[in-house]
């Protein structure tokens, strides 16, 4: 990669169309970036009353309600971290080996087995969790925290699966033989060599695994059924009663995103698997 | 996600013990591997589909309805108002995933080349990746509403007196803030993959049409475009059926009429009325089929492709 983008520095390129280029670059990373700021400006506005453009008065307010104990925001942002930190070791548990089944081996109706784990990455979650409420209420898990992180295994367990099958797909399974050979047991050698190996993948699907369930709306909606709170409820119900809060409740929504893509932006190529799933965000 | 290199069967594990039934061993360990997968999948999301399934047929046992019949799909597909929101819905899906796709080629192309600070622009570039849709779609409120940022910035400028006099691009029928939304959020998404493809590709061929004669555009049209386009419809594939069936942003940002489909399903389905909730799951169900057909123009496509 760095050497194709090298290459073409040594490509003539007249002074106007560099300045084209510049324009471009700036306009695009102005768009993009232009649906955050606002949130931040709000966050530490105490009056900003239109048609000013900026505030007229700056405050702290939203931030230490936010962060003040009693107003139980810090509980929900921790509730929502354990739904996600729950939800993604149950797809690493249950992802990781469906993974390797899927990357090592040819079977018959394996087609299927692709089709099947495909078909929830691709139907909306909407489409699927109103039976799934009717479902959960028949099996008493509605309005429940087992019944929130349930249902949060429908988007991120697929996404787990289908980052380690291309994970297993460039994976050697000729290690595992040579140290089965040195005399490892079974589940050393997991520990020592397949571990190891398989790692980074891992890591980028789990960290990819946790914001699809921190960032879960319409399904904790449902079948929390107002019982189960999370930080994106909670922020929706401020959006049109307090720009402040809602824009600093937004600031902590995008911290655990924005910290995940600092840690893996390495493995972010396009041809990684890990890409796959992230429209769904 | 097609572009998973081929299994190799013939690196499986052959340990001595395994050679006495090698293949009744080889698909118990693919079963055991699968299996808990599978069950949660047929569980949760095919339980829940064939549920809604069923009670969109009005099958219904509790309160003594066991006839099956499509009252539900026949009342929907004749109600004005669903119809409205199942063309508007199309309409956002389609205009965000073409409107996104152009501009992701274009910021591919744009971010190909080397130049000073790519890492940094490169950063910014994939930063909404992870960001959750639904503070964009707050952003994209407070940037566009009546009385928000972009409307102070008219003001100051001069252009408007009023924040009535903005035009309207939240909670407006033609869904423009939705749009923005969406090809805010799925610029970086299809524009990663694409620009993954054209760094791996390089720049000979394109380099090859040049010196043969062929202008900038025509090398683009002709050599670089062909190039990433598989990527680029696997991409819009996703983000169409996503669009499609994505509940908060239109949640947040649409008008009260019509309304997106999902979020029409979700309100006739949380209605009081239970006489409703067939609809409700019929809705579902059109939105479950919108994106199974994406599915399948998906796997044809991208078929089409490889073998070209």
């Amino acid at each position: 990669m760095a050497g194709a983008a090298a290459k073409t520095t040594l490509v003539h390129r007249p002074a106007w169309r560099v300045t084209g280029r510049w324009v471009g670059i700036t306009g695009l990373l102005a768009f993009l970036i232009a649906p955050i700021v606002p949130l931040f400006i709000w966050s530490i506005s105490f009056r900003w009353f239109y048609p000013a453009i900026l505030p007229t008065e700056y405050s702290a307010r939203a931030w230490t309600e936010v962060i003040n104990p009693n107003n139980d925001v810090v509980g929900v942002a921790w509730n929502t971290a354990l739904i996600a930190l729950v939800v993604t070791a149950f797809s690493i548990l249950l992802g990781v080996p469906a993974g390797r089944a899927l990357g090592l081996y040819e079977f018959r109706g394996k087609r299927l087995v692709e089709w099947l784990i495909l078909a929830p990455i691709i139907v909306p979650g909407l489409a699927v969790v109103l039976g799934i409420h009717v479902l959960f209420i028949r099996a008493g898990l509605s309005n429940s925290l087992p019944g929130v992180i349930l249902v949060h295994l429908v988007p991120t367990l697929p996404y787990m699966t289908l980052v380690m099958s291309g994970v297993f797909a460039n994976y050697d399974t000729d290690f595992e033989l040579q140290a089965r050979s040195l005399g490892a047991g079974r589940l050393a050698t997991q520990w020592y060599v397949t571990l190891p190996a398989i790692f980074p993948g891992v890591v980028v699907g789990a960290m990819f695994a946790f914001i699809i369930s921190w960032s879960q709306y319409v399904l904790t909606l449902l079948i929390g059924g107002g019982q189960v709170q999370t930080l994106p409820l909670l922020l929706f119900s401020f959006v049109r009663s307090d720009p402040a809060i809602a824009g600093a409740l937004s600031v902590v929504f995008i911290l655990p995103a924005v910290l995940v893509l600092l840690l893996s932006s390495r493995y972010l190529s396009g041809d990684s698997a890990a890409v796959g799933g992230i429209g769904n965000i | 996600m097609n572009e998973k290199a081929p299994a190799n069967p013939s690196r499986l594990p052959s340990l001595p013990r395994m050679r006495l039934s090698e293949k009744g061993a080889r698909r118990m360990t693919i079963g055991v591997l699968l299996a808990p997968v599978i069950v949660v999948i047929l569980l949760l999301f095919m339980g829940g589909l064939i549920t809604g399934f069923l009670r969109s047929l009005g099958y219904f046992p509790l309160i003594g309805l066991n006839d099956f019949n499509f009252d539900a799909y026949l009342s929907i597909f004749t109600d004005n108002g669903f119809i409205r929101s199942f063309v508007l819905t199309f309409h956002i899906a389609f205009t965000s995933t073409v409107i996104a796709s152009i501009l992701a080629i274009a910021s591919a192309m744009l971010l190909r080349p080397a130049f000073r600070g790519k890492r940094f622009v490169q950063f910014i570039f994939s930063l909404n990746l992870t960001i959750p849709h639904l503070v964009g779609a707050v952003g994209v409120l407070y940037l566009f509403s009546g009385s928000g940022l972009v409307s102070r910035l008219a003001t100051g400028a001069g252009l408007i007196d009023a924040p009535a006099e903005f035009p309207a691009l939240v909670f407006d029928p033609w869904a423009i803030g939705i749009i923005i939304q969406y090809v805010w959020k799925e610029i970086p998404f299809i524009g990663v993959i694409v620009l993954a493809i054209l760094l791996s590709v390089g720049e000979d061929y394109e380099s090859v049409a040049r010196s043969l004669g062929a202008n900038r555009w025509q090398a683009f049209r002709h050599v670089t475009l062909p190039l990433v386009m598989p990527g680029v419809v696997s991409a819009s594939v996703i983000v169409f059926a996503f669009t499609f069936g994505a509940f908060e942003i239109p949640w947040l940002l649409g008008a009260t009429f019509p309304k997106a489909l999902p979020v029409l399903a979700f309100e006739s389905y949380t209605d009081v009325d239970l006489a409703a909730r067939p609809q409700a799951m019929a809705m579902a169900m059109v939105i479950a089929f919108m994106s199974s057909l994406m599915i399948l123009a998906y796997m044809k496509l991208s078929r089409r492709y490889i073998r070209s």
